[in-house]
């Protein structure tokens, strides 16, 4: 699935647009950069409520597909130009963490 | 192979900018080809460490080896040193501010984190007059 197939069946919103036909592989839920850091692996779809520039370096080192701000999480304007500076996806919904890793879980299958 | 020596200094409290010489470190290793786990290796350990500079010590420098074996990393910094080490590694612990850990850090799995993705790790302190990392991930 990529992340165009997510966008387009969840009706998510795109707040930064990297490449939308990567694939996706694999989803990892959390807010603590430090640990998001060390376990979320490549291709995965980064589910957190962290919208600063931390996170965008953070989806940059781990080469997530994407992110995904769950709860209509704010996305600060320093990581929202860092993101199109580095070709990082930045979705946003207002469904909770939970719901979209449910759904997530379904289309994977 | 020729190593390559790059060398980075850390602003004081500019979160904005920490990430940007592990993000630059990452790119020159993808261009000399590097094997994706050894480049997250080297991006994780010192995108912790600069964010422990800006955090903890107000800025230092990096600086980078990478030859045929290993990606060597010393990390520099004259802040106030740490006063217990073991504490200070073991996952968890913190010493971070409020205001660090609304930015999503001070999780206290800083060093934990540099030391599980380095293949060696040294730390020299002094209370008073800062801290050394030196790092090396060796090439898979």
């Amino acid at each position: 699935m990529t992340v165009q197939n997510l966008i387009d069946t969840l009706h998510l919103t795109v707040l930064t647009e990297g490449d939308l036909e990567k694939e996706i592989t694999g989803c990892y839920c959390g807010d603590l950069l430090s640990w998001v850091m060390s376990r979320a692996v490549e291709g995965d779809c980064w589910l957190t409520v962290m919208g600063n520039i931390n996170a965008v370096a953070v989806a940059v080192l781990t080469d997530c597909a994407c992110i995904v701000l769950t709860e209509n999480a704010a996305l600060d304007a320093d990581a929202r130009q860092r993101a199109e500076q580095q070709g990082v996806t930045i979705l946003t919904t207002d469904k909770t963490t939970y719901a979209v890793a449910v759904a997530l879980s379904e289309l994977m299958k | 192979m020729e190593s390559i020596k790059l060398h980075y200094d850390i602003s004081a409290t500019d979160f904005t900018r920490a990430g940007a010489a592990s993000g630059d470190v990452k790119r020159v290793l993808k261009e000399l080809g590097v094997a994706p786990a050894t480049i997250r290796n080297v991006a994780v350990a010192m995108y912790e460490g600069e964010i422990n500079m800006v955090i903890h010590a107000g800025g230092g420098e990096i600086d980078v080896e990478i030859t045929e074996d290993a990606i060597q990393m010393i990390l520099t910094d004259h802040g106030p040193g740490i006063e217990n080490v073991e504490l200070a590694m073991k996952e968890g612990y913190s010493t971070a501010p409020d205001n660090i850990r609304c930015l999503g850090f001070g999780a206290g799995m800083g060093l934990p984190n540099i030391k599980k993705y380095s293949d060696e790790f040294r730390i020299d302190t002094e209370l008073g007059v800062g801290t050394t990392l030196t790092l090396k991930v060796y090439m898979s």
